[in-house]
């Protein structure tokens, strides 16, 4: 294997492991904040209490979030180094503004919330929850307008003399309609997963009526904000889609496995893809839907994945434009199907979760303890569709990935790192995993640490 | 002056405060194993950075922002041509922050034992491998035309560049104990001065044969001499106060020393940052490897309002947890 598949694996193994841990920290962080302010106001201590045990699964995250983060800032020197000379102007600084508006706030703050419970007054204890939750938050702002230059290039100009992209208009790069539909989506999954993280602990509880008030006000809360996360996930996504048929219209008519052009277009169910042949042996779809989906009417044109190559080509010359077909189709349908269970296990969540019988409801529950999966499904599939589904570019339009890799990193040492990455992170992964369910299905206490 | 020479002062600023930091950070992290008996007396010890590592880490994530920012050859160059050496840093960087976070998560000695290994390993490892990176600096590494380093790890790991890894890990470590000395009561802290001194010791002869040979072996002292003087005073002002018996000053000694150590280094580098040891030419700059005139003004103007507001709330950080850590089971926080 060369030197850029192994680093291409590289890099999706511990960008999957890293965005785990991320969401979490996003939702987590701000429902952490909510419930500290319910405390500040209303002086019950159990909210304290809750702000410290769901504050114990936030730290067993954030501590792994915050050292695998380290890799994704070193290896795109490392691995990408060609990205590095060729996109320096523009996603250095993005990436720089992130360490110093983001990652100072969250890790300064994290610090004065774990070790000044007694030292800080209680208002400013809260108030280094609330800038844990905007460090984190912002941090995600900053390196999503990073990525969105890569899916929809904007404010840039390229240097006729090194062919490097130049950064020509700040303003436009930070507000790049991608960021625009792209941060609030990753937001709001981060909340959704949060959401559904604390009703699963809780629902675990219910089931064994231990500590019944504490968890049905934590499983209330969390189905509220789960079914605000996974709702307003699923309409931002919507509107993503619509996005991404404008601008990168490969990647959605892969993700919908449309080779031909059709009018109107049917929303595929269910497919059976051969990519050799370019065509699906199965196709069930709902007629004009995808029209419906990409257009807001049953009657409009969708290009397919041949003509559209057939453009690409015409374009940026002869090569290979099509994104990886069958990947794309059926983790989209992973990641909407997910979303859409969540959806609904929230709203009944909400909607039981209202009554003092939820306890009873047990297989309702027992499923909310599972679900809880869901979410990390989503968001995993979710970023394999937007990075993969860009395909062959790194840089849409501007730089291939197969121009972008170290030219002077020998295959041996990718391979190396990438077994060793690979460990490491299945490893701590498994006991993250375990410290989380010690600590989410251990006793309250006063003092959790 | 131009903005290529605002942010090569900027990224020497940004170093000087990692290194002086993760600097005692480190120390700390070495120390620990070797400083304390008993479980208390190991969570004393590391409750002196447990609230302040991961802030004082970002130190080092925000030099490697501003390089890609500012200088994004020099970040592709570096990183690129290190792979094996940051590959292991990353690692033991992994390692470490899981450990301050995961250890007290259980109450079992074998989970805590590993733990505290990590602790010595993630400091020890990233010390001495710094120390090695910023000697490759010094000597020049064999940079081609395309800005490119090919030769793997082995040429890396030569003998001058390993002697400025045992100097970090040295000074490092007496600065750790400095700052544990500053930190934490009783027969702990004063076996941190006593194993502060043998650091001390060690730290001044192997500073004193780097300093010689890199007066022979590279350029640097050219520029950099003043202070590499200055680092040489306040390395010995540091262990006479050490025996005096103040812990304040003997700290801000080996903070000076660490400051004006990282000064000297890029003082003597200027305007240079990489440079190549097979042509003078193909030597990476504050300009030939520099961002845009508007990217390094956007830049220039992000870090004119940020960097001064996280000074001011990481300064209050430490002065919240300012004053002694018993090892007490009753009062430590676990």
């Amino acid at each position: 294997m060369d030197a850029t598949i192994l680093a291409r694996w590289q890099f999706a193994i511990v960008t999957i492991y890293h965005f785990f841990y991320v969401p979490l920290t996003l939702g987590l962080a701000i429902f952490i904040a909510i419930v500290e302010t319910k405390y500040v106001r209303s002086g019950n201590e159990m909210y304290k209490k809750m702000a410290k045990f769901w504050g114990k699964i936030f730290l067993i995250n954030f501590a792994i979030g915050v050292v695998t983060g380290i890799v994704q800032e070193f290896q795109f020197g490392m691995n990408w180094s060609e990205y590095s000379r060729f996109m320096g102007d523009i996603f250095g600084a993005p990436l720089a503004i992130e360490a110093l508006l983001a990652f100072y706030m969250e890790s300064i703050f994290i610090g004065l919330w774990i070790f000044g419970w007694d030292k800080l007054t209680k208002k400013q204890h809260l108030a280094a929850a609330w800038l844990v939750a905007i460090g984190s938050n912002l941090s995600a702002i900053w390196i999503l307008i990073a990525n969105s230059f890569m899916q929809n290039p904007v404010g840039y100009t390229i240097d006729p003399e090194t062919g490097r992209v130049l950064m020509s208009n700040f303003a436009a790069l930070v507000f790049n309609p991608n960021v625009m539909l792209q941060f609030p989506h990753v937001l709001f999954a981060g909340i959704s997963l949060a959401g559904f993280v604390v009703m699963a602990f809780s629902a675990w509880h219910l089931l064994r009526k231990h500590e019944v008030k504490f968890f049905l006000t934590s499983f209330r809360m969390a189905a509220m904000y789960a079914l605000i996360g996974s709702v307003l996930v699923a309409t931002i996504g919507h509107f993503q889609g619509q996005f991404l048929i404008e601008h990168q219209p490969l990647k959605m008519a892969s993700a919908e496995a449309l080779w031909e052009t059709e009018q109107p277009a049917p929303l595929s169910m269910f497919a059976i893809i051969n990519e050799k042949e370019q065509k699906n042996t199965v196709d069930i779809g709902i007629p004009a839907m995808l029209s419906f989906m990409s257009y807001n009417n049953f009657t409009d044109e969708v290009e397919g994945i041949i003509d559209l190559q057939a453009q690409a080509e015409a374009e940026y010359g002869p090569g290979d434009y099509i994104p990886p077909v069958t990947l794309n189709y059926w983790g989209f349908r992973a990641m909407v199907g997910s979303g859409s269970l969540m959806m609904l296990i929230a709203l009944l969540g909400v909607y039981w979760g209202k009554k003092d019988d939820l306890v009873d409801k047990t297989l309702f529950l027992k499923a909310v303890v599972y679900s809880a999966i869901l979410p990390y499904i989503a968001v995993s599939t979710g970023w394999i569709l937007a990075e993969t589904g860009r395909w062959p570019w790194i840089v849409f339009g501007l730089q291939k990935v197969e121009d972008a890799v170290s030219p002077n990193v020998p295959a041996w040492n990718v391979a190396l790192s990438l077994v060793l990455m690979l460990v490491i992170y299945t490893v701590f992964t498994i006991v993250a995993y375990k410290l989380a369910i010690k600590y989410g299905t251990g006793e309250i206490k006063e003092s959790s640490h | 002056m131009d903005l290529n020479i605002i942010w090569f002062i900027l990224v020497t600023v940004l170093f000087i405060g990692f290194f002086f930091l993760e600097g005692f950070d480190y120390g700390v992290g070495i120390l620990m194993p070797l400083l304390s008996k008993d479980d208390s007396e190991r969570r004393a010890v590391i409750n002196t950075i447990g609230p302040h590592w991961d802030g004082n880490e970002v130190w080092m994530i925000t030099a490697g922002g501003a390089l890609f920012a500012a200088f994004p050859h020099v970040y592709a160059t570096l990183f690129s041509g290190f792979y094996l050496a940051l590959v292991l840093m990353l690692v033991a960087l992994i390692l470490r922050g899981l450990a301050f976070e995961y250890r007290s998560l259980r109450d079992d000695p074998v989970w805590r034992n590993r733990w505290d290994w990590a602790i010595f390993g993630g400091s020890l490892v990233p010390a001495l491998l710094w120390g090695v990176t910023v000697g490759n600096l010094m000597r020049g590494f064999a940079i081609d035309a395309d800005m490119n380093y090919w030769g793997g790890l082995i040429p890396l790991l030569n003998p001058y560049s390993l002697l400025a890894g045992l100097v970090f890990v040295a000074l490092f470590t007496a600065h750790g104990a400095n700052f544990l000395a500053l930190k934490l009561e009783g027969a702990l802290a004063e076996r941190a001065r006593k194993f502060g001194f043998q650091a001390w010791m060690a730290a001044t002869v192997l500073a004193v044969l780097f300093l010689i040979w890199t007066f022979f072996a590279t350029d640097i002292m050219v520029q950099g001499f003043i202070f590499a003087l200055l680092a040489a005073v306040a390395l010995l002002a540091a262990g006479w106060y050490a025996k005096q018996g103040n812990d304040k000053l003997a700290f801000v000694m080996t903070s000076l020393t660490v400051v004006f150590t990282t000064i000297m280094v890029f003082a003597g580098l200027f305007p240079r940052i990489l440079i190549s040891s097979l042509d003078a030419a193909y030597t990476l700059d504050i300009y030939n490897a520099s961002a845009s005139p508007y990217a390094l003004k956007v830049m220039t103007i992000v870090a004119a309002i940020f960097v001064p507001v996280v000074l001011i709330y990481q300064i209050w950080t430490y002065k919240v947890f300012s004053g002694r850590i018993k090892a007490d089971p009753e009062t430590l926080i676990y």
